[in-house]
């Protein structure tokens, strides 16, 4: 008997009983005997609470968490500051043991609370819809490109290469299958080339994906690249950091068709890369494009204002042999974080978090670069991120700053093998002035 | 409080905050020295101004209107709405997991990276596959990442005629639509009349074309497919492949495995048998598992053991590449990593024989007021058609809504596609016989309303925080967001 499973004897008894059955056996005589299992699996014995708990915790003292290392380690997943009140509210069981909210009667929590996350989605990002969130800000990205090539009936997707490389790569595989194809386009000092974008975008361009503020922290001017995106009747999709949006302009305002992003800074933890949300907005010109669930406002019989799941009939509820995407889940829980946070946040805290980050990121790449030591790799106007170059090996400063319990910054030559000795720091609205004036301290000797 | 009803937007007010942040400490520089205007926004957002009291009271209000697991039975087909632990969400909540960066060197990360490679070994041991990828965020996720190994597997074996998929029409949704966004074209297959899949329709559709079948086993109608050696022989003599949807593996963990049934590719729902919440629709979690010839087309990275560390191996040349940004939703991993050291092999064997039991039980005390399309014991599921005597015209939707008065979450309701009127009920092994009795009280109940009051079940439901909605208006009226922005702007 285990405390999850609540069945007495006398229960199991009494239910067969009425089932007609002489034992629990006797239900599963329907299974060939040649595919039982014919052997106990071979896992553990069951653990109690303690047993679990202490293993569990064992297990992760072998981390070392942002709470044990100073962390300057962004390049698509960050540690902003998650307020109290996040957890707390994401912890009421009502919301976190519900299931997807089909019975919208029983269900107005999460589809207001969704409502609620959608109307600030669109307003942060300057666009007209949203839905309830994606998997992740790559997963969500990748919808975006598939949009853009139903709505244009045309099978190539252009992606800088200043678009994050983990997006980059979700892209391929999934295109790969899909017959669409994705070209890569080059940079230039740190920034998309605008130049050799041109000549890549022809006829057959569904849509053009970059990134603001770009891998590299690097806020683009989207001016000539809307513009030009346009002309050739393209979508311009954007992928953005959605802190950046307390301040910089908004993909709306670029002139965005189709903007993606990953939810995670907005009050959701790093959680080892998982769960996250992404986030899709779009123009209400391609709103029929959208995948996903989204929440409509409406009422019920007594008029009263209600909340509902609306727009079901695409996709896999009715296209299903013709889907263009096969989602069907949100990311709920992460959603509704994000949905508390920028609440509590508000218009200020937004803002206030993207402006504490940009100074601060600004404070340590001035004091990072005061020596020669290392330089600034791209001299462009950045957010929270900027990269380095040095003479070390980057990899060498990073494990000499883990010594001094140190998350350094993305060694970028992983990903970008031309840029040797380089690093990609990030500085959140939580770093400190000493812990920025550690960091240059053990940068400055390694 | 369930008839509070403000929107947060209508809470705001002009001064107010819930934040607090320290001081720039910083030497100020003034944020145009740093970015140019050019590239600033122009229109501010519209998020509200409330204090933290508002937030906390308005969310813990919304979640008042809400029904979880935790506030009563769930038996909603197809879904395993079994409890969710609580201590599985102290561990996932453990510092050492919650604030661990994804891009970490390794070495900071070996009790993760330790975490996951077990649980694909568990994992693998449960399904009787040989390597398992935490990489898909969802069961429909993991069916597109197991149908692109699919394709790999053909394409690396210069089979590029192998274009088709076949799904069952019992399939669940997600089954056609993952194949379509995987690039396969569907081939559907009637079921035979007990909802297994019919022999002589299958050989007539295998061909040289064919990629492979995706299968659910305990069916969608939650009955095993008996002939399911059989079926795994056809295809793979016509050189196809088998994909095995493990929605319904709460039906038979430790009793028999998709790896030994002859599925080569399978994905799991950690939030379904393995106990993790569904958190209003996520997150959930649907890990990939293949046979031994099929492990180098899995997603990158792979987590390997050297010695006595752990490894991410990106180096994988024929893998498909990645589905989703680094290695999973690995919170919800922990939780089920969790869930399996609680419950031993010995204990999920009981889960599936005690999920079974429940079914069984609530079906032999309702078939009576309630149409059993196919008697015959069923799994950890089965399907109602509807009330057994209906002269009012009673639909099975207002069965549903009739049950939200009574304070239960409804079954699914019309799945699958192929029972009219369908009831598809699935308790789950964390209901007890009181729980479950109640729930068919209430449901005979109902069946004797609606021969004696239908009017009653047609309004219904008359106790819920809002009544039936129109959701023609919504569809209609396209109400997205809060239209007070739009006045605002005005």
């Amino acid at each position: 008997m285990h405390k999850y499973v609540p069945h007495t004897e006398d229960d199991e008894r009494l239910m067969l009983e009425s089932i007609g059955a002489k034992s629990t056996e006797d239900l599963f005589t329907d299974i060939p005997e040649e595919l039982r299992l014919g052997r106990k699996l071979n896992l553990n014995n069951p653990l109690s609470e303690i047993e679990l708990s202490e293993h569990m915790k064992s297990m992760s003292k072998k981390n070392k968490s942002t709470e044990d290392l100073i962390c300057f380690l962004g390049a698509g997943a960050y540690d902003h500051y998650i307020p109290s009140v996040v957890k707390h509210l994401t912890m009421r069981s009502e919301f976190y043991t519900a299931y997807t909210p089909y019975q919208p009667e029983i269900s107005q929590g999460t589809l207001q609370a969704i409502f609620e996350y959608q109307t600030m989605i669109c307003s942060l990002t300057g666009m007209d819809v949203t839905n309830a969130s994606m998997y992740d800000g790559a997963t969500a990205c990748v919808e975006a490109a598939m949009m853009a090539v139903e709505n244009a009936r045309r099978s190539s997707i252009i992606v800088s290469k200043t678009v994050h490389p983990e997006v980059r790569a979700v892209l391929k595989s999934y295109m790969r299958f899909r017959d669409v194809e994705v070209i890569e386009a080059d940079m230039a000092d740190g920034t998309t080339d605008v130049e050799k974008l041109k000549s890549l975008v022809e006829a057959g361009t569904a849509g053009v994906i970059v990134q603001n503020p770009n891998f590299f922290g690097i806020i683009e001017d989207l001016t000539e690249i809307e513009k030009m995106v346009h002309e050739n009747k393209a979508l311009l999709i954007d992928y953005v950091d959605p802190i950046s949006l307390g301040i910089l302009k908004s993909p709306g305002e670029s002139g965005a068709d189709i903007v993606a992003g990953e939810g995670q800074p907005l009050g959701n933890s790093l959680s080892f890369g998982g769960p996250y949300l992404g986030f899709l907005a779009t123009t209400s010109k391609l709103m029929r494009k959208m995948p996903g669930r989204i929440v409509g406002q409406s009422e019920d019989v007594d008029g009263k204002r209600a909340f509902v799941l609306t727009l079901q009939a695409r996709e896999q509820h009715i296209r299903r042999y013709k889907a263009t995407s096969n989602i069907c889940s949100n990311q709920g829980l992460n959603a509704l974080a994000a949905a508390i946070y920028m609440t509590t946040m508000g218009k200020k805290g937004l803002k206030e978090v993207a402006e504490q980050s940009a100074k601060k990121a600004h404070y340590a790449m001035k004091l990072l670069t005061s020596s020669g030591k290392f330089k600034l790799l791209f001299n462009k106007p950045f957010f929270k991120e900027f990269a380095l170059v040095g003479e070390t090996p980057s990899g060498k400063v990073n494990s000499e700053l883990l010594k001094h319990n140190i998350l350094g910054g993305f060694e970028l030559e992983k990903k970008y093998p031309e840029l040797k000795n380089c690093l990609l720091i990030c500085v959140t609205e939580k770093r400190t002035k000493a812990q920025i004036d550690k960091l240059a301290q053990v940068m400055e000797v390694v | 409080m369930k008839n509070y009803s403000s929107l947060i937007f209508e809470l705001s007010k002009e001064g107010r905050k819930a934040y607090s942040l320290p001081p720039c400490d910083v030497p100020e520089a003034s944020l145009d020295s740093i970015i140019p205007a050019s590239l600033m926004r122009d229109n501010e957002p519209e998020i509200p101004k409330v204090s933290e009291v508002d937030v906390v009271r308005h969310f813990t209000n919304l979640s008042n209107k809400n029904y979880g697991v935790d506030t009563g039975f769930y038996p909603l087909g197809s879904c395993t709405m079994k409890y969710n632990p609580k201590i599985n969400e102290d561990m996932a909540d453990l510092v050492g997991f919650r604030n661990i960066h994804p891009l970490q060197p390794e070495e900071t990360v070996q009790g993760a990276l330790e975490l996951m490679y077990e649980l694909d070994g568990m994992l693998s041991e449960i399904s009787g596959m040989d390597r398992v990828s935490l990489q898909p965020a969802a069961g429909a996720h993991g069916e597109l990442t197991g149908l692109m190994i699919i394709k790999a597997y053909h394409e690396s074996r210069g089979d590029n005629k192998r274009k088709k998929i076949i799904v069952p029409d019992s399939a669940h949704g997600t089954n056609p639509a993952s194949a379509a966004v995987a690039g396969f074209e569907i081939v559907e297959i009637e079921s035979d009349e007990n909802g297994a899949v019919d022999l002589g329709k299958l050989k007539a559709v295998l061909n040289d074309e064919i990629a492979g079948l995706m299968l659910t086993n305990p069916s969608t109608l939650g009955l095993f497919e008996k002939n399911i050696k059989q079926i795994a022989d056809l295809v793979h003599e016509a050189g196809g492949l088998l994909y095995y949807d493990g929605a319904n593996a709460n039906a038979i963990m430790g009793i028999a495995r998709p790896g030994d049934m002859g599925f080569d590719v399978i994905h799991l729902n950690l939030h379904k048998t393995f106990s993790t919440p569904h958190g209003g629709g996520g997150p959930g979690s649907g890990p990939v598992g293949v046979k031994r010839e099929l492990v180098k087309f899995l997603p990158v990275p792979v987590i390997e053991k050297k010695g006595d560390s752990y490894i991410l191996d990106y180096d994988r040349p024929e893998s498909i590449g990645k589905v989703k940004s680094f290695y999973g939703n690995f919170g919800v991993a922990v939780k089920a990593y969790a869930y399996i050291l609680s419950m031993g092999g010995d204990g999920l064997k009981d889960v599936s024989r005690k999920a079974v039991l429940n079914a069984n039980y609530i079906m032999s005390r309702l078939k009576k007021y309630y149409e059993l399309p196919i008697d015959q014991v069923c799994k950890h599921e089965f399907v109602l058609s509807g009330l057994a005597e209906n002269e009012n015209h009673i639909a099975t939707l207002d069965v549903a809504k009739r049950l939200l008065d009574y304070g239960y979450h409804p079954p699914t309701i019309y799945f699958p596609l192929i029972v009219s009127n369908a009831i598809m009920i699935e308790p789950t092994e964390t209901e007890s016989l009181e729980t479950l009795d109640s729930f068919i009280d209430i449901m005979i109940e109902i069946a004797r309303e609606a021969k004696e009051n239908p009017e009653i079940l047609k309004t219904a439901p008359h106790n819920t925080p809002v009544r039936r909605i129109d959701e023609a208006k919504a569809a209609r009226s396209l109400i997205l967001k809060w239209d007070g922005l739009v006045k605002h702007k005005e």
